[in-house]
């Protein structure tokens, strides 16, 4: 490094000078549109299958399941990471991202075979998820028990 | 035989020539404003195989095949191969070796694994140790993508100075005969780290690396941006290309109009490529289908290839470790009277 005399600090300062910036609200109101169009979607679907005389339950069961196979369609024809690009948390946050995290790999490891391929990475982007979602289910259940009478 | 300068820099005594090249890229690369100059262009990036990494190996082979052909060469002609890309154990490298009957060294330098390979295919030229050597590199968007990063059709949202991976194979054959161009100094750099850790902004991480090399080929050689008509980066991108300009105005050289970046330039005019294209194929392919072609028509005569290498790897990434950096140079000339 002896023809450059920076410290990283220093360093860092040019950098965040020359990075194009982060539309930050833009991404959000992006976020909010797509995020709230997902919900909209959903609302919608539970409505129809009411009109079709289900049950509240199953209404929601299915409207959830419909949202998923859309994001997995989507997924699969290779569109949701480009709306993902363009809606960031809109499109990670509703359960349709969820079924994004677990198709995306599913597609992608499929070349290295059915188990230890897609098997073994199927979760390797909603692993993380699943692992402290568990792990703070179970210390709430914990604090309920203790707690909660 | 070459003579070793008390800095970074060889000066070969006899330049090597490259007598011959290809370059083989993806569609979206065949889009850009240099897309009808490369050799072949695959419309899918799978190339009818059955993986990605597959398809990699075709295209260098694709590339090294074409080259081989446009140089009235075959395997027995070529002393030695040289070559790398950007997967773990330079496999694509290692596998296509394994389909030809050629003594080969594997490379790796990350994107300056070109100029690195074809600066020490020359060296072994000059120094009387071969007489044809061939040298290659590639790198490939889902199979780079899938390595660093996440899935391809993950929905994550990246920020606008991201670089794109280039889908890109690019194969030289360095000798005496033939060629238009030569290769007259290489300056191998040091390892560079001033600390970006960002692993989506990788032209930041590595424009000191650049910033180093070229300066210290400017004083090994007591030149300076004057004696060069062009100065190419490899894959900086619009980021990291205007820190280095920066980072040489601070040394008094000012190399603005005279700075260009492979990576910049393969995908400009195009929308959804962030700051430019990143990935080894940037230099391997652009160095072929566009400066080659500007030397041999006299525009040019004189240009510093640099290549720029972020040597990160997954597991670096998720340790948190900044991006180790590496940039090579290489002065490629247009032979006087050629």
């Amino acid at each position: 490094m002896k023809n450059i005399n920076k410290t990283s600090d220093q360093y860092k300062k040019i950098v965040s000078k020359k990075q194009p910036p982060i539309t930050k609200a833009r991404n959000i109101i992006n976020a909010f549109l797509v995020g709230g169009l997902t919900c909209i979607i959903g609302q919608g679907l539970w409505e129809l299958y009411i009109l079709l005389n289900l049950s509240k339950d199953n209404a929601g069961t299915l409207s959830t399941l419909t949202l998923i196979f859309l994001a997995s369609l989507l997924t699969g024809l290779g569109y949701y990471d480009e709306l993902g690009q363009f809606a960031g948390a809109g499109s990670i946050v509703p359960v349709t991202g969820f079924a994004n995290a677990m198709v995306a790999p599913a597609l992608e490891y499929k070349q290295e075979g059915l188990i230890m391929g897609l098997g073994a990475n199927l979760f390797s982007v909603a692993g993380p998820v699943l692992t402290y979602g568990m792990v703070s289910a179970f210390v709430i259940g914990v604090l309920i028990e203790v707690f909660g009478g | 035989m070459a003579e070793k300068l008390t800095g970074q820099t060889i000066v070969f005594q006899n330049p090597p020539r490259i007598i011959s090249h290809a370059s083989v890229v993806g569609k979206d690369e065949g889009k850009g404003p240099y897309g009808k100059s490369f050799d072949l262009v695959y419309d899918n990036a799978k190339c009818g195989k059955a993986s990605w990494e597959k398809a990699e190996k075709k295209m260098v082979s694709d590339a090294i095949e074409l080259a081989m052909g446009k140089g009235s060469l075959a395997a027995n002609n070529i002393d030695l191969l040289i070559g790398g890309d950007l997967l773990n154990q330079i496999i694509t490298a290692n596998f296509l070796a394994r389909d030809l009957d050629i003594p080969f060294l594997g490379v790796y330098g990350a994107c300056a694994t070109l100029v690195e390979g074809m600066a020490l295919g020359a060296a072994l030229l000059d120094g009387g140790f071969a007489d044809c050597t061939l040298i290659f590199a590639s790198s490939h968007y889902q199979t780079a993508e899938r390595q660093y990063r996440t899935p391809l059709e993950y929905g994550a949202q990246y920020p606008p100075y991201k670089q794109w991976t280039v889908t890109g194979a690019g194969a030289y054959t360095l000798g005496w005969l033939g060629g238009e161009v030569q290769l007259t100094q290489a300056t191998f750099g040091s390892v560079i780290d001033l600390g970006v850790n960002d692993p989506n902004d990788m032209g930041s991480a590595m424009a000191p690396a650049a910033a180093d090399t070229i300066i210290q080929h400017f004083i090994d050689l007591q030149r300076g941006p004057q004696d060069y008509d062009l100065i190419l980066s490899g894959d900086l991108g619009e980021v990291g290309k205007s820190l280095l300009i920066e980072l040489l105005l601070e040394k008094n050289l000012s190399v603005k109009k005279k700075l260009q970046d492979c990576g910049a330039l393969i995908f400009k005019g195009l929308k959804g490529y962030g700051a430019g294209g990143s990935g080894v194929g940037a230099t391997a392919t652009m160095l072929g289908s566009m400066l080659i072609p500007r030397l041999v028509s006299g525009e040019l005569k004189r240009v510093l290839l640099v290549g720029t290498g972020a040597l990160l790897s997954p597991v670096t990434v998720k340790q948190n470790e900044s991006i180790p950096c590496i940039a090579h140079a290489l002065t490629v000339e247009k032979i006087p009277g050629g």
